[in-house]
């Protein structure tokens, strides 16, 4: 594997996370418990939306095809996508969706504060301004995880469901392949065990402190890295590729 | 209709530059004071309207009553030697 094939995976794998985490937040528009936090969901997917795309056009630009982010986005079939699957699972009720923000929060925190030292100028330059805008996504899944699991009965009971039932797809978030260990020996990728530990502490300490139970670490859901997805991606990618599918070229 | 499922309401204040005045920009609902910061992040500095918020709890806000208008603000009508717009602004000056 060369290192452009590397970078271009790699990059394809971050830019996929934010790209179909944020379109699983945009479902909540509309829906969300209170109009404050209707906000709040949709503001973060729009800072993920605008990573997908400074890293998708970047993806574009080592694969040298001429792809740009569009294309990259609403042209590519589902075995070509590389998002972890943790980002792809339904909303299911708020806590679920706040645990899966606390949980890919804190990973991404980590990882783009290392990210921001890579070798690779843009995507130093990336994760510089990513850590900024995770950061608070992080302050404020961990606020609501307090908030519902030493909340009341019902709350803490959904949350705990919700931490139960994506326990196992966390473990997908630090795997490493051919194109990390490429790219690893060239300082930019990141140090994955590392970030590991780091995200283990501080998840942890605040489920600990939410009063929540920390599951066992069993079987960890994988395949994402081949483009091996769960039924639900295909779904998302039906809905969200149509325009382009149906009119290509369609522009307004 | 069922206002208690929306939280208790916040007031929240915005400084556009460090140095200017707060100014009120609008309410918001939150169920603690972190929550009251965050929520008023997100609905009022969107397109990057401040540099600082403060929130305060709605009901620690003490209102004129409009009933008692006619005392407190019209005794000021007629009073035009408190404005001080006989003094001659320093050149260059653009606030006293």
């Amino acid at each position: 594997m060369t290192q452009e094939q590397a970078l271009y995976k790699y990059c394809l794998r971050m830019g996929d996370d934010a790209l179909i985490h944020a379109y699983r937040l945009s479902e909540w528009c509309s829906n969300a418990p209170i109009l404050e936090e209707d906000l709040a969901l949709t503001n973060f997917a729009l800072d993920m939306i605008g990573r997908a795309q400074a890293i998708l056009d970047y993806a574009g630009k080592i694969d040298g095809k001429g792809k740009t982010s569009d294309d990259l986005a609403y042209r590519r079939k589902e075995r070509d996508f590389y998002n972890h699957l943790i980002m792809e699972l339904p909303n299911g009720d708020f806590a679920y969706t706040m645990a899966r923000i606390l949980f890919v929060s804190i990973f991404e925190y980590y990882f783009f504060s290392e990210l921001s030292h890579s070798a690779d100028t843009t995507l130093a330059a990336i994760a510089a301004k990513t850590v900024k805008e995770v950061k608070y996504h992080m302050a404020h899944a961990t606020d609501w995880a307090l908030r519902l699991g030493d909340g009341t009965d019902e709350s803490n009971t959904r949350m705990q469901q919700a931490v139960d039932d994506l326990w196992a797809y966390t473990g997908e978030l630090f795997e490493t392949d051919d194109a990390t260990a490429v790219l690893e020996d060239r300082n930019i990728a990141v140090d994955m065990g590392m970030i590991r530990a780091k995200w283990k502490t501080d998840v942890t300490r605040i489920l600990t402190e939410a009063k929540l139970k920390i599951p066992a670490d069993g079987y960890n859901q994988t395949g994402s890295g081949n483009g091996v997805h769960t039924e639900y991606l295909g779904h998302i990618l039906s809905e969200m590729q149509y325009l382009q599918r149906a009119y290509p070229e369609a522009i307004w | 209709m069922a206002t208690d499922s929306q939280l208790a309401m916040w007031e929240v204040f915005m400084q556009s530059k460090p140095g200017a005045n707060y100014i009120h920009a609008g309410s918001v609902h939150a169920s603690d004071k972190e929550m009251a910061l965050q929520n008023a992040r997100d609905t009022y500095t969107r397109r990057g309207e401040g540099t600082s918020i403060w929130v305060v709890p709605s009901n620690a806000i003490v209102a004129s009553n409009p009933d008692d208008n006619e005392m407190f603000f019209d005794p000021a009508n007629d009073k035009v030697y408190r404005i001080p717009t006989f003094y001659v602004m320093p050149e260059g000056a653009k606030a006293i």
